[in-house]
C-alpha cells in the first residue's frame, strides 16, 4: 500500500490501464510534456511515448470528436477537459454524439470514452473553471456520470470508467486533488461503478451526497453526534446510474435524509435523489427530504465562493430541521 | 469589401478543376483518369440509378411512404464520383443528404429507407461496411474525420476516411476544428465539401467573405482544391487523388465540389422558390452530370439509349423490393430501444423494460 494523493491515484489508474491495453489513449490540452495543468498526467508521455498520451490542439469540441471517431476504430480514449466549465464547447461531441452511439447505430457502434475533467468550488478559480455542472450530464441517456471523494475510490473508479464500453464522464473535485492522502493499492483494482458506499452508519438520519460534501458531511455528521444525532453518510460515487438500493434500505432504517450537492438546488441531481425516494419509500418517512444545495445564481465569482459554497454548518442546520419536523 | 493585393492572390490559386466541360468534352486530357470502360459505364450507372431513386424517393415521401428525404438530384457526380475512389475498407462518415455515397459503399438500399422512416434498424451497420450513422448535427462528423483518420492510422489499415458536408456545414466550429486537428496529426482524411450555393435558403455568399471555400484549407495548412462537381471524372480524380496523399503520410486534403441541389433542401416543407430563381435553375441544369457525361460517353460509343432505359427499369425495380423490405422490418417497440441503450442497462431503464413489456404484452 502507498499513500497518495487524489490525483496521485488518479494518474496511477491511468497508468494501470495504459499498460493494461494498448488502445488507451490519453490525450487533451498540455497532457503531453507538461503532464496537465494539474500533473494528473505527470510522466505518463515520458513512460508511454507520445503515441499514446498526447496534447491536442486546443480545440475541446475537436477533442471530443477525435475521441468520439477514434472510438469507432476500437481504442479506449481518455480525453481530458482541462477544467469542466469548458464542456460547453463540447457539449454536442459528448452528449449528442458519443452518448448516442450505441443508440443510433442500434448496438452495432459503442463509443468507449472516459472524459476527464477537474471541477469543484473553493479553489478560487476564474469564472467557468469550477461549476458543478454534473446535472447536466446526469440529464443526458447513455452518460454514466462518476464523482469521486477520495484517492482510493478515484483509482478503482477511473480503472472502471475506462474499462467501460460506453462513454463516462469522470468528474475530478479540484479541492479534493491534494488536501489529503489516503492508502491506495498500487496494484489494480477495480470500484464499481453505479455503486454507492456508506462511508458512516447511522439510525437517525440519511445523508446523501457525492464528490466534496462527503467530506462536509461527515464532519456535520460529528457535530450532530455531539447533540445525540445519529447520522449515517452515503457517497453516491455515481451519480448516474444511481445506486437506489443502497439508498432507499438506509431510508427504510432512518426514515429521515436529506441529499446534499454543491451543484445549485433547480432540477440537480439532489432533487432526482428526493424524488426517486418519494417514489420509493414515502411511507418510511417521517419528515420530508429536505436538499442543502448552492443558491440558483450563477458559479460566483472567486472571491464571494465562501458565502455561496454549502458548508457543513449548513448541513447540521437542514438535518435538525428534518429531525424536528 | 475591398481585399488587398495578397488576399486577391492567394483566392485566385484556387481554380476549378475540371475534366470534362458542360458539352462533355474532355479539356483536361493530362488529367484524365485511367478508367477503363467497364467502369467508366460504371459511373453513368450508377448516376442514371440515383437520379431515378431520387425521384422515387421524393414520390415516396409525397405518399406518406418514407420520412426523411434530402434529394439529391444535381450532385450525383459529386456523391458517386468521390466515392467512385474509395476502397471498400475506407471509412465514410456521411451527413444526411450522403445516402447514396454509403449504398454504393454498401449499406442495403431498404436499410436506407429504414434510416428515413425513423427505424433503429436504419443505423445498424452490416458488418465490414465502413459507414458511420448519417449525421445530423452540422459539422459533428468533421472532427470525428479526424479521430476515425487517425485511428485506422494507428492500426496500419492502410485506408481513409471521407467525410461529407455542405457549404453552411463549412461555416460550423466544427468544419475548422476538423480540418485543423486532421492537419496537426497528419492523418488520413478527406474532406469533402459539395457546395451546392444554398444552406437550406442561405446562399454561400453570405456565409463568409472568403471567396473559395477550398481557401480554408490554407490555414490549416493541408491540401485544398475546388472541382466542378458537375463532372464526375474530375471529382473522382481529385478524390483518389487524395486518398493517396492521405496514405502516403501527406495529410488531409479539402475538396470543395461546386455542385447545386435541383430539388428543395429536404422534403419537410422547404420551398426552393422562396430563395432561388427559375433562372439559376435553369444555369445548374445545363451543367447537369448525367447530361455531360452521358454525351461523353456516346462520344466513345459506350452508351445507348437501350442501356439507359435498362437501367432506369432495374433501378425502379430495386427500389420496390427495397421498400417492400423495407415494410418486413418489425414493429418498433419501446423495449428495443430500451435494449439499444447500453451493454448494460441501469436500474432506471431495467424497471422502464419491464414496465414497458408489461405494456407491450396486452
Amino acid at each position: 500500500m502507498a499513500q497518495m494523493t487524489m490525483i496521485q491515484a488518479i494518474t496511477d489508474a491511468m497508468r494501470t490501464e495504459l499498460k493494461n491495453n494498448e488502445d488507451v489513449l490519453v490525450f487533451g490540452e498540455d497532457v503531453g510534456q507538461n503532464g496537465g495543468v494539474f500533473r494528473a498526467t505527470e510522466g505518463l508521455q515520458k513512460e508511454f511515448g507520445e503515441d499514446r498520451v498526447f496534447d491536442t490542439p486546443l480545440a475541446e469540441s475537436g477533442i471530443g470528436g477525435l475521441a468520439a471517431g477514434l472510438s469507432v476504430t476500437g481504442f479506449r480514449p481518455v480525453m481530458e477537459i482541462q477544467f469542466f466549465g469548458f464542456v460547453f464547447e463540447t457539449f454536442d461531441a459528448i452528449a449528442a454524439q458519443m452518448a448516442r452511439m450505441r443508440y443510433r447505430s442500434g448496438g452495432v457502434y459503442h463509443s468507449p470514452v472516459t472524459i476527464r475533467a477537474p471541477f469543484g468550488g473553493g479553489v478560487k478559480t476564474p469564472e467557468l473553471h469550477a461549476d458543478s455542472l454534473e446535472g447536466l450530464m446526469a440529464q443526458t441517456p447513455g452518460l454514466k456520470v462518476v464523482i469521486p471523494s477520495n484517492p482510493y475510490d478515484a483509482k478503482g473508479l477511473l480503472i472502471s470508467a475506462i474499462r467501460d464500453n460506453d462513454p463516462v464522464v469522470y468528474l475530478e473535485h479540484m479541492k479534493l486533488y491534494r488536501s489529503f492522502r489516503d492508502e491506495v493499492p498500487e496494484e489494480e483494482y477495480t470500484v464499481e461503478l453505479g455503486k454507492a458506499d456508506v462511508k458512516r452508519e447511522g439510525k437517525d438520519i440519511t445523508i446523501i451526497t457525492y464528490g466534496a460534501m462527503v467530506h462536509s458531511s461527515l464532519k456535520a455528521a460529528e457535530e450532530l453526534e455531539k447533540d445525540g444525532i445519529d447520522a449515517e453518510v452515503i457517497d453516491l460515487r455515481t451519480i448516474s446510474p444511481l445506486d437506489i438500493e443502497t439508498i432507499i434500505e438506509s431510508v427504510e432504517k432512518t426514515n429521515r435524509a436529506i441529499v446534499v450537492q454543491e451543484a445549485q438546488k433547480q432540477a440537480g441531481i439532489a432533487a432526482h435523489v428526493v424524488a426517486e425516494i418519494n417514489d420509493r419509500a414515502i411511507l418510511s418517512l417521517e419528515a420530508p427530504v429536505l436538499r442543502v444545495t448552492s443558491p440558483d445564481t450563477v458559479f460566483p465569482f472567486s472571491a464571494a465562493e465562501d458565502v455561496w459554497l454549502p458548508s457543513y454548518k449548513d448541513i447540521v442546520e437542514k438535518s435538525k430541521q428534518v429531525i424536528n419536523f | 469589401m475591398e481585399k488587398t493585393k495578397e488576399l486577391q492572390n492567394i483566392e485566385s490559386q484556387f481554380e476549378t478543376f475540371q475534366i470534362l466541360n458542360e458539352d462533355g468534352e474532355i479539356v483536361n486530357e493530362d488529367a484524365m483518369p485511367d478508367l477503363s470502360d467497364e467502369e467508366l459505364k460504371e459511373l453513368m450507372t450508377r448516376m442514371v440509378y440515383t437520379r431515378i431513386w431520387d425521384q422515387r424517393a421524393i414520390s415516396l415521401n409525397r405518399q406518406g411512404r418514407l420520412g426523411f428525404y434530402a434529394p439529391v438530384a444535381g450532385q450525383e457526380a459529386s456523391m458517386i464520383g468521390s466515392q467512385f475512389a474509395l476502397e471498400k475498407q475506407d471509412w465514410i462518415l456521411p451527413g444526411y443528404r450522403d445516402i447514396p455515397q454509403i449504398v454504393y459503399h454498401g449499406v442495403p438500399l431498404h436499410q436506407a429507407f429504414l434510416w428515413s422512416r425513423g427505424h433503429y434498424q436504419g443505423g445498424q451497420m452490416p458488418e465490414g461496411v465502413n459507414v458511420m450513422m448519417p449525421q445530423i448535427i452540422i459539422g459533428a462528423q468533421i472532427t470525428q474525420t479526424a479521430g476515425v483518420a487517425m485511428g485506422l492510422k494507428r492500426k496500419q489499415k492502410d485506408s481513409v476516411a471521407i467525410t461529407y458536408t455542405g457549404d453552411g456545414g463549412a461555416s460550423q466550429g466544427d468544419f475548422y476544428e476538423g480540418i485543423n486537428f486532421a492537419g496537426a496529426f497528419n492523418v488520413p482524411a478527406v474532406f469533402v465539401v459539395q457546395n451546392n450555393r444554398y444552406a437550406i435558403s442561405v446562399p454561400v455568399e453570405k456565409q463568409s467573405a472568403a471567396e473559395t471555400i477550398a481557401q480554408k484549407a490554407v490555414a490549416a495548412g493541408i491540401h485544398g482544391v475546388q472541382v466542378d462537381g458537375m463532372d464526375i471524372l474530375a471529382v473522382y480524380a481529385l478524390t483518389k487523388e487524395a486518398r493517396q496523399r492521405g496514405l502516403d503520410g501527406n495529410g488531409p486534403t479539402l475538396i470543395e465540389t461546386l455542385t447545386y441541389r435541383y430539388g428543395p433542401h429536404t422534403m419537410a416543407g422547404d420551398d426552393p422558390t422562396r430563395y432561388r430563381t427559375s433562372d439559376e435553375d435553369d444555369k445548374w441544369e445545363k451543367k447537369d452530370p448525367l447530361v455531360r457525361f452521358r454525351k461523353f460517353l456516346e462520344s466513345k460509343d459506350l452508351w445507348t439509349e437501350e442501356e439507359e432505359e435498362k437501367i432506369v427499369e432495374q433501378a425502379k425495380e430495386d427500389i420496390k423490393k427495397a421498400i417492400k423490405d423495407a415494410d418486413g422490418a418489425p414493429k418498433q417497440k419501446v423495449t428495443d430501444l430500451i435494449s439499444i441503450m447500453g451493454e448494460e442497462l441501469p436500474y432506471n431503464l431495467k424497471e422502464q423494460m419491464e414496465e414497458y413489456k408489461e405494456k407491450e404484452s396486452k
